[in-house]
């Protein structure tokens, strides 16, 4: 199917989900007023570690509106740890500390009461006895061999030390001409949507029923919440009808949720746990990656970069999680779009007495992309040669897709020569260049930054067998169902949750366009959890691939049905029949139109062929395309779809003032088929505007105490309008050769490369003084110092 | 505490507990969930309302503060019949949300704006906006929904700028 | 993140809001609340009462007289930046306002309520130091206290504020007839934020083009915003030579500490060169106005 083909696939339609958005209508957890509902509020720990000597909730229980005072040890007597993605069984966790308290703000204790104001003034009520224990908060002290183990059970503080030799390494490496060596360090940040995670559990005595809404965003959320309260699978009813105020990964509160309905259960009552924002930032447990890179890359005087020994080492915080696997995802393009010909990847990951990391946009793939972009800067620092030219020397060319890297994942199709190319004929590089040059001789520190980047999307959730031997998981498949009601309309089912990836607008516009109806017509629904095809949530950039394709799929299922019918009901071959827009033509000229189509369907049984269901409906379920095999020797195909950004970045600033203002933002962006280039257009602009945060801004930072001190938003800095420029966006389309329109995944976009590229305009700025700095959020003071350490020592 | 509250029009005396921020009163007290709760302390404007006219966060006021003063929020924008008046109908034209979280404050803080500066530039949009954080789009199809409203005001026979249309 | 419980007073004059105020320790004013509802939220202030003075007859408005100009304490920021009497007369203070919050914040917060606070990074309290503006507080009694800004900022969040008494309106010095320029600079990780350092300048000059008068206040780098030294300016031609040996040589014992943001040796670089550079932009701004 081509372009010119589509009716609306690829169009500017606008984003059906805005009109409720717009008018104030959304249906967020926190809107949902259900008569009865008790609420929550926590005991925060003060200490990053302690034993739990006592808990005394008398004064809090006997307050006005106060019902109940739950503990770690009442809750975890009666459901199961939750679950880590690891085989790390020792490192238990609970949605309260049982026993010990392992990071400052960890949840002790949860008063409900009638309000939350009310249970906000008993939470203060609450005496908890501790007695103080060391604590860790540095990966690498975390490391050492007299370090106290988080989880003393448990024997160490290493969650996860695997090593992995792809190719010959040792060869490539005493076969170049040059080496280096370099560390770099991505600071612990994160998504943190403008909504708090909420969810509100309500249990049925009568029907043996747990009814869940929550802002949630994460897979076999069902699953893991009737596992944890030993319930059985179809006793668990998740709402997927609920709105869910932005997540990017982290929106994953299983333990909010265990808490909740067994509060539920216990008191008879609807409870609700809606996170306030210090306890979202202390103990929401969704801070993300907090990474070291340590790599030796060797190559050639020409350029070739021939081999890579990378160590990452993860602080996890206080529980293991899934955080471990952030480290594995990035194996599926460990080597970026370059053609490098062996690597080593030791990944490693620790507990510290911080919160819990969760997944954040890219699942790790963001901080290895701008280890491997540095890595490439100073490569080509070191042998003289121009950034771009030593890139263009080893990315994968066009004419080698598919193309298969050390790590064993097959990348599907790109283009990359050409979409740089036309990102520096956009932005005239060479005006550029002498702009940046007529900046510094104004006395500014002017610098540019590129990166070049790969999104891998649509995954097979792979690096959960290969991290751990014990998980076999070899599919990560999404359904979708497609009706046509007796009055001729047509309905789709998706069975998830939405953050604002317009998963609705995906749905209507591949569905009207195998139907050849238009999508403003289709109604999409999200029945719950119990009355949906199996799904995996919008993780991993993986909806227009796999809800695309499970969507476009079904439609074509109940299109061959119609047809069916309709050649039955002309007596000729269904095979040399026509379907358009609804219409079956005979190639003698005779057609049957859709009202007779569905009539048939829905009332004449006696006019189906034989074979043909009656009531016209039709479910897909979509596999990952190269989903098929479990890891061997170490090596995986990881993802099926790899889409591709370049960005190109001028900034400038005052060499002692340091505030990185940014001058142009170009982005060259090829995700494939664009579905809708609205949605497309905002998730790179967005994922932008969240990687300058990465590398400008954000940090949760914790002091030597292990006290978080950026608990608020006066503290953790996001962008606002003035930090995040107007951005200009270079398409290019390499369709994927493995998906139902040659869609790929874009929900990472902008993010996987922007902290990257402005990183690299910050040392391209620096390098007349021939300093560099090496960790994000690079720090306005931190610049600034070393400039004036760097002019001190001159 | 008694307190005469004016939301979108309708003036109403409830009782309102003096701890009771402007933004819990509106959605705990009288059911307008429009306006978000983002940080209750602030800095994130997912809670702004207009308040005579111009634009302020409701965390920050408290309920009793609200007595007498003219308030309006999204749900006031529109009658409920499904129309859209003309900020409102820009976003959905540009894209200008994702989660849609953060944008009834953004709505209204456009409106304080149009109200008081019928053509504003990209700078001065980006001034209005700057006290509302948004973490889906990065801004530039809020600020290309605002300029889009602007102009559409400026160039209707009917509307005049800043006007709430119905 | 709710408030602990308080009552709420809102009185109608003065005199009732300093009985509440003189009566109850705990007792706190609200003004535009900006800063201080974010502190009862996350319960770091528990009043007992909360006395609403906005609708307080005589606080508010902007009065010009033959040498001053007068703001009522609980002037909303978005007026008094919208003020042209302000603008005209007291420019610094216009030029100040510009960095207070973003526009939702401006239009609740209010002049006095920032200075009553006392936020040594607060941008309202700079401009009345560098100006010498008089903050006059109202007793129990009934009586006017005049304090100097110098004597009233006393540390981080911490004045000599009278017990009981209530801030009524500041009294600033209105400009010179003369070419008055001023400058004002701010540097903070973003526009909003408070600031690492800031700088207001203010200079007169002589008819020769001559400088007759400067001033400079430094934010946001000590326990208070402080008053600097600058007049060996006076009677130079203000080039940046001139400014440059003035300033390194005023804030050579600047006292600045370490925090989350920003080490203290980029405070003290980035104050002087923020009072360079607010300098350089009153000096033009008054070139300007001489022709």
């Amino acid at each position: 199917m081509t372009d010119q083909q589509r009716r609306f696939v690829s169009t500017n339609r606008r984003v059906r989900e805005d009109r409720r958005f717009v008018a104030g209508a959304g249906r967020y957890v926190a809107d949902l007023d259900m008569p009865g509902t008790l609420h929550v509020a926590l005991v925060a720990s003060t200490a990053p570690a302690a034993r739990i000597l006592g808990i005394d909730a008398s004064e809090a229980l006997a307050m006005e509106g106060v019902v109940d005072v739950l503990t770690g040890e009442e809750l975890s007597a009666a459901v199961t740890p939750l679950m880590n993605g690891l085989d790390t069984p020792l490192v238990r966790r609970f949605p309260l500390a049982v026993g010990q308290i392992r990071y400052a703000g960890e949840w002790v204790a949860a008063v409900v009461a009638e309000s939350r104001a009310l249970a906000e003034d008993a939470a203060e009520k609450v005496r908890v006895r501790t007695e103080a224990l060391p604590f860790v908060i540095d990966a690498e002290a975390a490391l050492e061999p007299d370090a106290t183990p988080v989880h003393p059970e448990h024997g160490s503080n290493l969650l996860l030390d695997r090593t992995f030799d792809w190719g010959p390494v040792a060869e490539d490496f005493a076969a170049a001409e040059e080496r280096l060596s370099l560390r770099v360090t991505w600071g612990r940040n994160s998504t943190v949507p403008i909504e708090t995670f909420g969810v509100i559990a309500r249990w049925n005595p009568w029907e043996e029923m747990l009814d869940v809404w929550a802002s949630i965003q994460m897979p076999k959320y069902a699953d893991q919440i009737a596992r944890a309260l030993k319930l059985p699978g179809n006793a668990v009813r998740v709402h997927y009808d609920v709105d869910v105020g932005g997540s990017y990964g982290v929106k994953r509160g299983i333990k909010h949720t265990v808490l909740v309905a067994y509060l539920a259960r216990k008191l008879g009552r609807p409870v609700r746990l809606i996170e306030d924002r210090l306890e979202n930032m202390r103990a929401g447990d969704a801070q993300g990656p907090e990474r070291i890179f340590d790599i030796d890359v060797a190559f050639d005087r020409d350029g070739t970069v021939r081999s890579m020994k990378m160590r990452a080492l993860d602080n996890a915080g206080a529980y293991a999680g899934r955080a471990p696997f952030q480290l594995g995802k990035p194996i599926g393009a460990i080597v970026g779009p370059y053609r490098i010909g062996s690597v080593q990847y030791r990944a490693m990951s620790v507990t510290t007495n911080k919160a819990v990391q969760e997944a954040v946009r890219g699942f790790g793939q963001a901080p290895t992309n701008y280890a491997i972009e540095t890595m490439m800067d100073r490569v080509a620092a070191h042998l003289g040669i121009d950034r771009l030219e030593l890139r263009r020397r080893n990315l994968i060319r066009a004419e080698e897709f598919p193309y298969t890297i050390p790590s064993g994942s097959t990348y599907d199709s790109g283009d990359y020569h050409t979409v740089i190319d036309k990102v520096l004929a956009h932005a005239d590089y060479e005006a550029l260049k002498a702009e940046r040059d007529r900046l510094r001789a104004e006395g500014l520190c002017a610098g540019i930054g590129i990166a070049a980047c790969l999104e891998p999307s649509g995954g097979n959730s792979s690096f959960e067998p290969l991290l751990n031997e014990k998980n076999r998981t070899s599919t990560w498949m999404e359904g979708s169902r497609v009706t046509i009601d007796a009055l001729g309309f047509v309905t789709v089912a998706i069975h998830t949750t939405s953050s604002g990836q317009g998963h609705e607008t995906l749905a209507a516009t591949v569905v009207g366009e195998e139907l050849g109806i238009d999508p403003d017509r289709i109604r999409v629904t999200r029945p719950d959890s119990l009355s949906s095809l199996p799904g995996n949530s919008p993780v991993g950039s993986r909806m227009a691939i796999m809800l695309g394709g499970a969507a476009a799929r079904a439609a074509r299922n109940l299109k061959r049905q119609l047809v069916a019918i309709g050649a039955h009901a002309m007596g000729i071959d269904p095979d040399t029949a026509s379907y358009e827009a609804g219409t079956i033509t005979a190639p003698d000229g005779r057609s049957i139109g859709w009202d007779e189509l569905v009539d048939i369907g829905h009332r004449r049984f006696h006019d189906l062929p034989s074979g043909t269901n009656p009531g016209l409906t039709a479910s897909f379920i979509q596999q990952v395309p190269t989903g098929v095999a479990l890891p061997k020797d170490g090596k995986v195909q990881m993802y099926p779809c790899y889409s591709f950004e370049f960005h190109l970045v001028l900034m400038a600033f005052d060499p002692v003032l340091a505030k990185p203002e940014i001058r142009r933002y170009v982005i060259g962006h090829d995700c494939g088929t664009v579905i809708n280039p609205h949605i497309v257009r905002g998730m790179t602009l967005g994922g932008i505007a969240h990687g300058i945060g990465a590398a400008l801004l954000e940090e949760f930072t914790y002091d030597e105490g292990g006290q978080l001190m950026t608990q608020s938003f006066l503290d953790y800095l996001m962008p606002s309008s003035h930090e995040v420029p107007s951005v200009e966006i270079v398409h290019h389309c390499t369709p994927s050769p493995l998906t139902e329109f040659g869609q790929k995944g874009s929900g990472e976009s902008g993010y996987l490369g922007a902290p990257a590229a402005i990183s690299g305009a910050v040392q391209d700025a620096l390098s007349p003084w021939g300093v560099t700095v090496d960790k994000l959020p690079l720090r306005m003071s931190t610049i600034s110092d070393t400039i004036a350490d760097a002019e001190t020592a001159a | 505490m008694k307190t005469e509250l004016t939301v979108n029009g309708q003036t109403r005396v409830i009782d309102v507990e003096p701890r009771t921020t402007l933004l819990d009163v509106l959605r705990d007290g009288l059911g307008l969930t429009a306006t978000h709760a983002g940080c209750e302390h602030g800095v994130c404007g997912a809670c702004t309302v207009l308040v005579d006219g111009e634009a302020v966060r409701s965390c920050l006021i408290l309920g009793v503060q609200a007595d007498g003063l003219d308030i309006r929020t999204v749900e006031g924008l529109t009658s409920g019949d499904g129309a859209l008046d003309i900020v409102q109908d820009a976003f959905c034209e540009t894209h200008g949300l994702q989660c849609g979280y953060c944008t009834s404050g953004m709505i209204l803080a456009a409106h304080a704006l149009l109200r008081v500066n019928a053509a504003p530039d990209e700078e001065e949009i980006r001034e209005a906006i700057s006290g509302n954080i948004c973490r889906c789009t990065g801004y530039q199809q809020i600020v290309e929904a605002i300029q889009l409203a602007a102009e559409r005001i400026r160039t209707s026979n009917t509307l005049k700028a800043g006007e709430v249309v119905k | 993140m709710k408030p602990a419980q308080f009552d709420y007073a809102r009185p109608k004059t003065v005199e009732e809001a300093c009985g509440i105020l003189a009566a109850d320790m705990d007792a706190r004013v609200l003004a535009g609340g900006q800063t201080l509802v974010p502190m009862l939220a996350m319960r770091l202030s528990r009043p007992s009462v909360l006395v609403d003075i906005t609708r307080i007859a005589g606080l508010q408005g902007i009065a010009c007289s033959d040498d001053t100009v007068e703001i009522g304490a609980v002037t909303r920021q978005a007026a008094a930046l919208a003020s042209e009497v302000i603008r005209a007369e007291v420019p610094l203070l216009a030029k100040a306002l510009r960095h207070v919050g973003h526009p939702p914040t401006r239009c609740r917060g209010t002049v006095g309520g920032s200075v009553a606070h006392g936020d040594p990074s607060a941008e309202i309290p700079l401009a009345v130091t560098v100006l010498g503006a008089e903050i006059v507080f109202v007793g129990e009694d009934g009586e006017e206290e005049r304090f100097a800004p110098e004597d009233f900022f006393i540390g981080p969040m911490l004045t000599t504020a009278p017990m009981g008494g209530l801030l009524t309106r500041l009294v600033f010095p209105r400009r010179a007839a003369a070419p008055t320029g001023t400058g004002f600079r701010e540097v903070a990780s973003r526009r909003s934020d408070y600031a690492f350092a800031s700088a207001g300048a203010q200079v007169v000059l002589n008819a020769d083009g001559t400088c007759a008068e400067a001033r400079l206040g430094i934010g946001s780098v000590g326990d208070t915003p402080v008053a600097v030294d600058i007049s060996g300016l006076s009677g130079t031609r203000l080039t940046a030579q001139d400014i440059r040996g003035a300033v390194v040589e005023a804030l050579s014992d600047l006292e600045t500490v370490d925090d989350l943001h920003a080490t203290a040796s980029y405070r003290k670089r980035a104050a002087v060169r923020l009072a360079e550079l607010a300098l350089a932009e009153a000096r033009d701004d008054a070139l300007e106005q001489a022709g």
